[in-house]
């Protein structure tokens, strides 16, 4: 096994994992760590397929700026396991049933995806995540609907600042 | 067939050089508390420390086995592996900075009869600076972490604190950083320092960025005037108050160590690095030139270190409202105008 097939499995195992976590966590604060851990190991992977500054951005952007917000909120209202009303069993089976299925659907529409099949990573090589290439094709080829979306965030974030605004 | 195939004369190497840059900036941290103390007592007219050795040249080595002979306290209600986590990710964070800093050229000599080039860097990354943007981002956790974990009003608020004024100075630093981006066009931190090597410092082109760059350092670091998170009149310790022994000494240690990585960052990314202004120094032995190419580097970070004590001892806190205003109505918008005005020079200068 190659250094970079034995980073993959770590990695994927880790994302798995944290992911789970996230899940069953009983302290909101917990779920939100262990959601940190999968942007970490979501990071590495970019880096495995010679992505590096979309790994960087994602760091910057989720673990750190999306998460500390998302932390900020929870450690502010206190949420602890006791004040947290606990579901009934029978709503958590339905819950876990139709995720499942949902899991199903998607797991099987990926696999038979005519994009994905008979097409392999490439990893350590390629240069689709660097960010001369990345700024080539967002500036040249989708100018305009890049240029739309950053009008879009800034309606977003006028809109944020009207809401939150004293009258 | 071998297992793990790695270049491992290339890791060694990286081994030895990791080894030597974090050892070197503990020691420069460590001292930094013993000048810290010098340049507050020279400020204030006092003497400052001078009982253990020569000049009090000790001080710090007393101060540290203080801190490890003290009693370790973990509070009853905190939880206890965040409570250790919150520590170790401070000095973790601003440990790992250093690794894209490139300290020197590269060094020259000849080991078991086969040459080497040794480059004084960790790694030189081609996304350097957003490395060191990713790294400092992620350096609120340990505050946060470890305010949230006591279990205590106080140290949650100033947790609070100091995380909301770490991402609001982020932005300005961000954008700064662009400024300084379009003029060198690229990412990679011994390309940038190979450009002002060769042409001039970029504090030339970038005055204004410097200065929100320096700005926002402050407040990154906590230093005063920006130390609200530690404001002991309004919240007694701030958010390491649960803390003791060497847990405490690992986040006051950390501020040191931030604040020498971010004047070296300042250094290198402003004022050329490693660059001797007015020598030449293809003209000198590969490593003699290396090696003054580091005191050099040093030498611009220890002034820098400077004028961080000399702004803690002269400025008194902000209030939270005027730290807000300033980050967000005066240094955002100076900072876009900077940009803007870099922009625009550039296309004008491009015809």
């Amino acid at each position: 096994m190659s250094t970079t097939a034995i980073l993959f499995w770590f990695l994927s195992a880790l994302a798995l994992l944290s992911a789970t976590m996230v899940l069953i966590s009983k302290n909101p604060v917990h779920s939100i760590l262990w959601l940190i851990i999968v942007f970490f190991a979501i990071s590495g992977h970019y880096i495995l397929l010679n992505a590096q500054f979309i790994a960087i951005v994602n760091l910057i952007v989720y673990a750190g700026a999306i998460m500390v917000l998302f932390l900020f909120v929870v450690m502010l209202m206190n949420l602890n396991s006791d004040s947290e009303p606990q579901k009934n069993n029978r709503l958590r089976l339905a819950g876990t049933i139709a995720g499942g299925c949902l899991m199903l659907i998607m797991i099987d529409v990926v696999r038979s995806a005519s994009e994905v099949q008979n097409a392999t990573a490439m990893v350590r090589e390629g240069n689709i995540g660097l960010i001369k290439t990345l700024g080539k094709v967002l500036f040249v080829d989708y100018v305009v609907p890049f240029e739309i979306t950053s009008v879009l965030f800034l309606s977003a974030m006028i809109g944020a600042v009207v809401i939150g605004k004293k009258d | 067939m071998t297992l793990l195939a790695i270049d491992w004369t290339l890791l060694i190497e990286k081994l030895v050089l990791i080894a030597v840059i974090i050892t070197a900036s503990l020691v420069i941290a460590m001292y930094a508390t013993y000048g810290e103390r010098k340049v507050a007592a020279i400020l204030q007219d006092r003497v400052g420390p001078n009982r253990a050795g020569p000049f009090g040249l000790l001080q710090p080595l007393a101060d540290g086995m203080k801190l490890f002979f003290k009693e370790e306290i973990i509070p009853n209600t905190s939880n206890k592996l965040l409570f250790v986590l919150g520590p170790c990710l401070a000095m973790l964070t601003a440990m790992m900075t250093s690794a894209v800093i490139p300290w020197g050229n590269e060094i020259h000599f000849t080991l078991f009869g086969a040459d080497r080039h040794i480059p004084l860097q960790i790694a030189d990354i081609n996304i350097g600076v957003l490395f060191i943007f990713g790294v400092v981002s992620t350096g609120v956790y340990g505050i946060m972490i470890g305010g949230w974990a006591s279990n205590n009003k106080f140290s949650l608020m100033a947790a609070m604190r100091g995380a909301s004024q770490v991402i609001s100075y982020e932005l300005a630093m961000g954008l700064s950083f662009i400024a300084l981006l379009m003029l060198t066009g690229s990412l990679s931190m011994k390309t940038i320092v190979e450009q002002q090597v060769h042409g001039h410092w970029n504090i030339i082109y970038q005055p204004l960025g410097f200065l929100i760059f320096l700005i926002c350092a402050f407040a990154e670091c906590n230093r005063a005037p920006f130390d609200l998170p530690e404001a002991e009149n309004e919240l007694n310790f701030g958010y390491h108050q649960e803390y003791s022994s060497m847990k405490l000494g690992f986040y006051l240690f950390a501020e040191y160590i931030n604040m020498f990585i971010s004047s070296v960052i300042m250094a290198t990314l402003y004022f050329g690095g490693y660059d001797v202004p007015f020598l030449n120094e293809a003209n000198l032995p590969v490593n003699i030139a290396a090696l003054i190419g580091v005191v050099a580097l040093l030498v611009k970070a220890f002034i820098f270190i400077f004028i961080f004590m000399w702004v803690r001892w002269t400025l008194p806190r902000f209030r939270y409202d005027q730290l807000m205003n300033l980050g967000w109505k005066s240094l955002i918008p100076l900072a876009l105008v900077n940009m803007f005005i870099t922009g625009a020079v550039i296309l004008w200068r491009q015809g």
